[in-house]
């Protein structure tokens, strides 16, 4: 690339050590979070109070004047995401904090960051749905909703912390993704880990990582805001620098002027993600070899779910874990792999099927695939995700589409009405 | 025969000229009210680098597509708020906001509001020309009683915004309004607002001749001309409850408030500086 930032060189920045505060805490997994951004150097966010996040949100306000950043209350969610998106286009690393309601309101702002390529992350303390739902209570629901929200084309990157711990060290790897791939990155948490509270240890400064921005070096005039480098994603400048920018939510070309047509920054914005899965995506695995059933979870369900995995081993079952610490893109080519292996995935969620159906796509009739579902309010029975389980072995022949296991709460609803 | 030497245009420097021909019909005003900014940028001499357009989504929503200045083309209604990240993203930008009467009344009604309780410190340039146009000329919620739209064919039962006087019941520190003819003023008002430290607000009365004009048999662009002409009359300090605009009335502009008042910056900066946040 002539120029711009060369994007086979690793850019190794390190944490500021004014950012980090360094210790052991017994905290919650908000606020470990909004240590987490502040870590990772996020200088700005609006925010809308909103169970169950809203003590992540307070927790950054009250550390922000202490390391130069600034946050703003805004008046609804459509205006935090809106103000965040202007304030990382005049420099700052931001964030904005919300859950399921406020969710929904930021979708076509979310829109808006993916088309002008906004580095940006978006926390999601989901909680049970739909509408007000649970507002106290957990929930998986906005899975899909992460993914396919706003209209049109896009790609995001979600990551589904399980701890305390994982939500301090998950949004430092947010920010570190948004920067590299300059997109929105949503933290896809639920109320139980936003609320649970642990041992966090946060590290010392020097051994935080920080993807810097990718901001452009070649002569101005000749900067185009959308000229993408080798890895498809073009260097950022900033408003005020002198750049004149153009940064239009139209379909625009390279140099961000609106066009008449589909360009090929539009299907960049799929590819970039689509084409660098790989280096993006992270899981947890654990017996897998081996396994015949495979317990496919995210979240706080996948700490759940080593109770019912350990239940079963302990029956004599060969069960493997499989963890989607990012959630999307969605390891496609590893679950295809597996179901070549294995007899069945067993796939828990806070809701009644949305990962499972990305499990089923990808298992392409290979293995049967188990749901456990779960109306949103608590987390599962492990006892369910054991039974699913045994199940899942026994069962010999192949069934089309997606089984859904009959959990405790299912038939305490059917029987009720039958 | 030797070769006419082409002129450049006067507002090379201020108007992205590799896009226009624009996309606005005949007899708009918003042309205008983006020359009277241009003119107004001219006069205050600032560094071009430090400013900044924000637009939301309609006709005037266009106006960040035009001028060369780092522009930002955003969401239906969301300019100000993506104003107010831009502005405390980077405190020393000069932000203009700069869209249309339903983007900033009725989408974006609210960041309106709390912006201006909030006196962060842009500049609203409000182009009202009384319709939705991009959409093909619906009813706003600053169209005139008994006015027609495409969805109010029987005439608009609903009363309009007045929007000084929104703009001062939530605080703004500068309120202006002109018409599309008065560019002069209209210039000077701009000049004013931008320097005003807080949020200042110009209403900028537009003629849309293709289709409020059109759907309500008012003639073309010069005859809007003519009735701003002969019907508006300029009051400064005018209390902003007389400002209501009926159905080709009387229209008031001038400068109506001109107040001071901390933007939310000083006050952050106050605080600041008192609590001295240094370690925890």
């Amino acid at each position: 690339m002539a120029f711009g930032i060369e994007a086979e060189k690793e850019v190794i920045m390190k944490a500021n050590k004014k950012d980090v505060l360094t210790g052991s805490y017994y905290i919650d997994g908000d606020v470990a979070a909004a240590y987490g951004a502040i870590a990772a150097g996020c200088k700005f966010v609006g925010g809308y109070p909103i169970t169950p996040s809203t003590e992540a949100f307070e927790a950054f306000v009250h550390r922000a004047p202490y390391v130069g950043g600034i946050t703003i209350q805004m008046e609804d969610e459509l205006g935090s995401i809106a103000s965040i998106l202007g304030a990382v286009w005049s420099g700052k690393k931001a964030m904005t904090i919300t859950s399921g309601p406020g969710f929904s309101l930021m979708m076509e702002n979310i829109g808006l960051g993916a088309m002008l390529e906004t580095p940006f992350v978006l926390l999601n303390v989901q909680r049970s749905g739909p509408s007000t739902g649970l507002p106290t209570q957990a929930g998986q629901a906005d899975m899909m909703q992460s993914r396919w929200g706003a209209n049109g084309d896009y790609e995001i990157i979600a990551i589904s912390p399980d701890s305390p711990q994982e939500m301090f060290d998950y949004t430092i790897k947010a920010f570190n993704l948004s920067e590299k791939y300059r997109c929105p990155v949503m933290i896809m948490a639920d109320e139980c880990v936003g609320h649970m509270t642990e041992k966090v240890v946060v590290p010392e400064a020097d051994k935080i990582n920080i993807e810097p921005r990718r901001f452009y070096k070649g002569p101005k005039e000749k900067y185009l805001p959308f000229k993408p480098d080798k890895d498809l994603v073009p260097p950022m400048a900033k408003a005020g620098d002198g750049y004149k920018l153009h940064i239009s939510g139209l379909t625009h070309d390279e140099k961000g002027y609106p066009t008449f047509s589909q360009t090929p920054d539009t299907k960049r914005l799929v590819d970039k993600i689509r084409l660098n899965a790989d280096k993006i995506i992270e899981l947890n695995e654990d017996e897998i070899d081996d396994a015949d059933v495979v317990v496919v979870s995210y979240g706080i369900t996948s700490r759940v779910a080593i109770r019912g995995i350990e239940q079963a081993r302990a029956k004599g079952l060969k069960v493997g874990n499989l963890r989607l610490v990012t959630v999307w893109p969605f390891p496609e080519k590893r679950i295809a792999e597996l179901s070549k292996k294995v007899k069945a995935f067993v796939v828990p969620e806070i809701n009644y099927g949305q990962i499972v159906y990305e499990v089923e796509r990808c298992a392409h009739g290979n293995a049967n695939v188990v749901l456990v579902p779960h109306g949103g309010g608590f987390v599962h029975n492990p006892e369910d995700i054991f039974k699913a389980i045994k199940y899942a072995a026994q069962e010999k022949k192949k069934v089309e589409g997606i089984i859904e296991h009959k959990t405790e709460l299912y038939r305490l609803i059917h029987e009720k009405n039958s | 025969m030797a070769k006419k030497k082409i002129e450049p245009h006067p507002m090379e420097n201020i108007l992205r000229m590799d896009r226009i021909p624009h996309i606005w019909c005949p007899a708009c005003g918003i042309g205008t009210a983006v020359t009277s900014f241009a003119s107004a940028l001219e006069k205050l001499k600032v560094n071009l680098d430090e400013v900044c357009v924000v637009s939301g989504i309609g006709c005037t929503g266009r106006v960040a597509g035009y001028t060369k200045v780092d522009s930002f083309h955003t969401t239906h209604g969301r300019a100000i708020a993506y104003a107010t990240g831009v502005k405390l993203g980077n405190p020393k930008m000069k932000v203009i906001v700069f869209s249309g009467d339903g983007d900033i009344i009725a989408i974006g009604g609210n960041h309106f509001m709390h912006a201006a309780r909030r006196n962060i410190d842009i500049t609203v340039i409000c182009v009202n020309n009384f319709i939705y146009a991009m959409t093909g000329g619906q009813v706003a919620p600053t169209t005139p009683l008994t006015a027609y739209a495409t969805t109010s064919p029987f005439g608009n039962i609903e009363p309009p915004y007045n929007i000084p006087r929104l703009a001062e019941a939530c605080g703004a520190v500068y309120v202006a309004r002109w018409t599309a003819l008065h560019v002069r003023r209209l210039t000077n008002s701009i000049v004013e607002a931008i320097q005003k430290p807080g949020f200042s607000v110009v209403e900028v009365i537009s003629p849309c001749a293709q289709y409020y004009s059109r759907i309500n048999r008012l003639g073309d662009g010069l005859d809007m001309m003519r009735f701003y002409h002969d019907n508006a009359v300029i009051k400064h300090n005018e209390p902003t409850e007389n400002l209501d605009i009926d159905y080709q009335k009387q229209i008031i502009m001038g400068k109506f408030i001109d107040r001071e008042k901390p933007t939310y910056i000083e006050r952050y900066n106050e605080w600041l500086s008192e609590s001295k946040p240094k370690k925890k």
